[in-house]
């Protein structure tokens, strides 16, 4: 029996796995949606920084949260690293974004592996003061374990937003986005500019990775679940653009649960996909695309 | 440099300090000749010796055991824990003088998971192996896979974790170690549900939700026709997709429906958010729980803790005085210790005991047998009840165990996040099935007012 | 040599391949082989729309579970022969094709991989609500024991895939050599372009679409008897969409060779990983091998001896 109740807690929680949708994508509209780099190994980060998160918080007992802000700065560099390689070997040839795409198969895979020898198969969870305790208010519930890493997931998003749209670095890497070209014609070191937006895209998702091991329990392998999820959201938002992520992540999150609480769970993968190519069908550019 | 300092040097170095020899060279190196003849028919002596004795043990041919198993994929933790305990049964019955006489070699590929690599694997072990005997992998869909071409072979199938694989085939030579007993679908929530009737006054409402994987489906399936059988109406009745994140809506939904009881089959993500989602909205029921795989994994314990208590769950095996069977403690403590670096589960309570099970039958009967001949080994196991680290196991003529013997688990005062209080007896409270009980059920539900 | 026409090769190798399979007693060989040939149909099947069209296709799983599933419909109500089953599941896959074609193909490419991945995710959802083929608890399919003119079913397994991936190959190699191979190129170079030049880009893409669709779907309709147990994780496995893209990528996507070779490459790799260091390993030798020959090889295992021709040609005489 559906009451108000029942669907305004759906939506509400909708809306906090949305916001943690947001996190687990922004790395993707950073490298795909502006940098068109098809990084499909990015799922794999943010289960690395879970895992990071996990051992920390096992040794030392430290808030998982807080290890992968603190462990973000080394991830940029990795991601500058990849990116390095990356553009060394497939950029400027034909065909670049599909060798791309399997050059990070190949790295999925390998990181993959390297998780998986170096933590074994098991699911690994974290214990923080927040997992557990419920605030709720009127009759919405808000379980601290959803809160923590939706409030963590926006102060990341306009974060970045406002990084974007009001620094100068980031308004280059917006201009890179936009005209490649044009930019190095003004004489502006795209690759430079590519690089350091790759560096971030990587360093959001150790972010994400620490929201990943609050709500649920993750194992090396748990990053191929999210690939679709992850450019999905991406697409519908409208490639590269923040804000359009943010609404279609919130979008995805309310469907899921609303189809849940309505029809079922088994049938919410259905509903949003579907959902995803409808979208398509009718505005291919995505929600907030240009 | 004179030719004697030589000598005498090379003399001091080569051999042991007492032999030295004089400066005549040709005396010392009749002497040389002399201890170097003497010295190497001893040597020679003492390595024929040691070569006869291992040639002869090479000369029994070690007797081989192939299988598939996962260690990697899903059920990679499980498969993990398993391979460790068919390890030590081969080094123990291999410094016991081994099987037949003959050595035990262990050949296993990484299943993956994936029962598309499994006619590969086996036909790989039995046509270019050359394997003697093969057991299954952990999980139904290997297992599923590989019978068909077991069965072409004529020879024994013995595995775990399997549930109903036999049903379609019948195949008198399959043997599964799984204490869900032949009707599985059914016989994996009963107890959960006779523990349910023990509550006073009896409810009449349960709640079924499950992961859409095929074990939980098979289970949920059994869960109706049980909970028709006890009386029982179903307000909600609901499966999830097997990569579901969030929970709190699905626990709202049950709430919403106000059930007595909530019956879950769940994998180990789930269970954790499932029991996080119940604790979280102090989910309001007298009694819940389930066939919640994961919730017998160490990690699970450990990190959900205090959560946990009063849920019920199926278990495998806990530390109880009712579950004090020959052997079970040191083999435990032994698979606990070698867990460690083996980066399996450091607890061992779910399918190690029954792996190690398997081979102690296995071991039995090739012996009483006292061959490798598949039909006779088959037919033995049919007619003999074993004693093993899991007490006393008998099968139905489909292969599965004759009696079910699933045990319900209660959770019960856990503290804190410490997992050797899971090693203690008395945390884990065995309620069903009534010859293995060790305490009754603890009532309403613990987390509807935490 | 230069006379003989290169489609006499592939029959060539597939009639040698036939007669070798003869001699061979172990089954293991032809589960194996039938992996590597089933692979050689989706690689080439993918390359049709990815490789000579450029669209990214990434729902190959879903395509190839077609023809898996609806070999499971078609046992459960008539019990057909194979071949029945294969004819069904490629018409109904490349129907699918079609419609996904029709729905998605107006869209920039990426949007038409995004949609195709869309598209394994809500199949495979629907499957796992189906009860009919078994839901989420799978479904059996006896593989009969033998079967009359072969030396076991396996082998005859073996046989039909290796006249599938033939047909995949021919069929392949004739889209590349024809008006709609050059048509689809002119696409992938600049499909404004292509339109503006009055290339019917719709109908090649859709045609494409459908053709590419149709293959995977015969490659999966034998997949139910090769492994006797099909339940939705093993049809939908993203290997099959991961390995229909890479395969292309290392064997080279403008040849109707380069899935061939890229296919057996890197199934056999993984075959035999499975049976010798066989742990996590396997996948960690796929990852390696893949950006290896990505970064080493840009066009792939064709575009290597492309290179090497030209650099030939530069050195006459030696």
């Amino acid at each position: 029996m559906v009451t108000f109740n029942l669907l305004l807690n759906a939506v509400v929680s909708g809306i906090l796995l949305g916001g943690f949708y947001a996190a687990v994508t922004i790395g993707i509209t950073i490298a795909f949606g502006m940098l068109d780099i098809v990084n499909i190994a990015h799922p794999v980060f943010i289960v690395m920084g879970s895992f990071i998160a996990y051992l920390v918080n096992r040794m030392f007992g430290v808030d998982p949260i807080v290890t992968v802000i603190v462990a973000s700065p080394l991830f940029f560099l990795l991601g500058v690293a990849i990116f390095r390689f990356y553009h060394a070997a497939f950029e400027g040839s034909g065909r670049g974004s599909l060798r791309g795409l399997a050059f990070f198969f190949g790295m999925l895979f390998v990181i993959e592996v390297t998780l998986l020898l170096a933590f074994g198969v098991d699911y690994r969870l974290v214990r923080t003061t927040y997992i557990g305790p419920n605030v709720g208010f009127a009759h919405i519930d808000l379980p601290l374990r959803m809160v923590m890493p939706f409030v963590g997931s926006i102060a990341l998003v306009s974060g970045l937003h406002i990084f974007f749209g009001h620094t100068f670095v980031g308004r280059a890497i917006m201009a890179v986005a936009q005209d490649e070209f044009a930019l190095s014609l003004m004489a502006v070191d795209t690759v430079a500019i590519r690089q350091l937006a790759f560096g971030i895209a990587i360093a959001t998702a150790a972010i994400a990775g620490g929201f990943l091991i609050v709500i649920q329990p993750v194992e090396p392998s748990l990053g191929r679940e999210y690939i679709g999820r992850v450019f999905a959201i991406c697409v519908l938002g409208g490639m590269g653009s923040i804000p359009g992520t943010v609404i279609a992540a919130f979008i995805l999150g309310v469907v899921e649960t609303m189809t849940s609480t309505l029809w079922g769970p088994s049938w919410a993968p259905a509903v949003s996909f579907a959902a995803l190519l409808l979208t398509l069908a009718v505005r291919p550019s995505g929600i907030m695309g240009r | 440099m004179s030719k004697h300092g030589i000598r005498q040097n090379h003399g001091k170095r080569a051999l042991s300090p007492e032999l030295s020899f004089d400066d005549n060279p040709i005396k010392g190196t009749r002497l040389t000749r002399r201890l170097f003849g003497r010295g190497f028919m001893t040597i020679s002596a003492l390595a024929a010796c040691r070569a006869l004795r291992a040639s002869s043990a090479l000369a029994a041919e070690p007797i081989k055991i192939g299988f598939g198993m996962a260690q990697s994929g899903p059920l990679g933790g499980n498969g993990k824990a398993a391979l460790l305990a068919i390890e030590m049964w081969r080094d123990n019955i291999n410094a016991r003088g081994g099987l037949l006489g003959r050595p035990v070699q262990l050949i296993y590929y990484d299943d993956q998971t994936n029962p598309a690599l499994i006619p590969g694997i086996y036909s790989k072990l039995f046509d270019i192996d050359k394997v003697d005997l093969v057991l299954g992998g952990y999980g139904t869909a290997v297992q599923a896979a590989a019978l068909p071409i077991v069965m072409q072979r004529k020879q024994l199938l013995i595995g775990t974790g399997a549930v109903a694989v036999n049903d379609r085939y019948n195949y008198d030579k399959y043997f599964q170690m799984l204490p869900n007993g032949s009707t599985a679908r059914t016989s994996t929530s009963e107890g959960f549900f006779q523990a349910a009737m023990t509550m006073e006054p009896k409810p009449k409402t349960v709640a079924i939700v499950g992961a859409l994987t095929e074990f939980s489906h098979n289970v949920i399936l059994g869960a109706r026709e049980n909970a028709e059988k006890f009386g029982l109406k179903i307000v909600y009745d609901s499966g999830y997709p097997p990569n579901q994140v969030e929970f709190g809506s699905i626990i709202r939904s049950i709430q919403a429906a106000d059930p007595e009881v909530v019956f879950v089959a769940s994998y180990p993500p789930d269970s954790a958010g499932v029991i996080r989602a119940a604790y979280e909205q102090k989910l309001q029921t007298r009694m819940f729980g389930g066939a919640m795989i994961g919730l017998q994994y160490a990690e699970l314990k450990q990190q959900l803790g205090p959560m946990m208590n009063d849920v019920l769950s199926y278990e495998f095996y806990v530390p109880a005085p009712t579950t004090n069977f020959p052997g079970i403690k040191e083999f435990l403590a032994a698979y606990q210790e070698r867990a460690k670096t083996a980066g399996a589960d450091l607890l061992g309570f779910y399918l190690p005991p029954y792996a190690y099970a398997g081979m102690e039958i296995l071991e039995k009967a090739v012996t009483a047998t006292k061959g490798l001949e598949a039909d006779a080994i088959g037919r033995y196991i049919h007619e003999t009840t074993f004693d093993t680290v899991v007490g006393k196991v008998s099968f139905a003529a489909n292969g599965d165990w004759a009696k079910p013997r699933l045990l319900y688990v209660q959770y019960r005062g856990i503290v804190g996040n410490d997992l050797d209080q899971f090693k203690e007896v008395g945390k884990q409270v065995i309620v069903e099935p009534q010859e293995f009980a060790s305490g009754t059920l603890h009532y309403p539900f613990a987390a509807s007012s935490h | 040599m230069r006379r003989i026409p290169s489609w006499v090769w592939p029959i060539a190798v597939a009639v040698f391949t036939l007669a070798l399979s003869r001699f061979v007693e172990n089954d293991y060989y032809m589960f194996a082989g039938y992996v590597v040939l089933q692979y050689i149909v989706l690689a080439s099947a993918w390359n049709i729309l990815g490789g000579y069209a450029g669209y990214v296709n990434f729902g190959s799983a879903a395509f190839f579970a077609i023809g898996a599933y609806g070999t499971v419909v078609l046992d459960q109500l008539v019990e057909p022969p194979l071949v029945v089953a294969i004819l069904f599941g490629g018409i109904v896959a490349s129907l699918v094709g079609l419609v996904t074609a029709y729905l998605t193909l107006r869209l920039r490419g990426v949007f038409f991989a995004i949609a195709t991945l869309a598209l394994a995710i809500v199949l495979q959802t629907l499957v796992m609500n189906w009860e009919f083929v078994g839901g989420p608890l799978g479904v059996y399919t006896t593989r009969p024991d033998s079967i009359a003119g072969f030396p076991s079913y396996v082998n005859y397994l073996f046989v039909v895939m290796l006249v599938l991936a033939l047909i995949a190959v021919l069929v392949a190699r004739s889209i590349e050599l024809s008006f709609v191979g050059r048509g689809l190129a002119a696409i992938r170079d600049n499909e404004l372009a292509a339109e503006c030049c009055g290339v019917p880009t719709f109908r090649l893409k859709v045609l494409a679409a459908m053709l590419s669709g149709g293959l995977m779907g015969m490659a999966g309709a034998p997949f139910p008897y090769y492994i006797t147990y099909l339940d939705p994780n093993s049809a939908f496995s993203i290997a099959y969409g991961i390995n229909s893209i890479a395969m292309p990528l290392v064997g080279g996507m403008s040849h109707w060779i380069g899935p061939v070779i890229g296919a057996v490459l890197l199934a056999v790799v993984q075959q035999v990983a499975t049976v010798t260091i066989s742990s996590e390993l396997n996948l960690m030798i796929v990852g390696v091998v893949l950006i290896s020959f990505i970064t080493l090889a840009p066009n792939g295992v064709v575009g290597l001896f492309e290179r090497y021709q030209q650099q030939r040609r530069w050195r006459p005489g030696k």
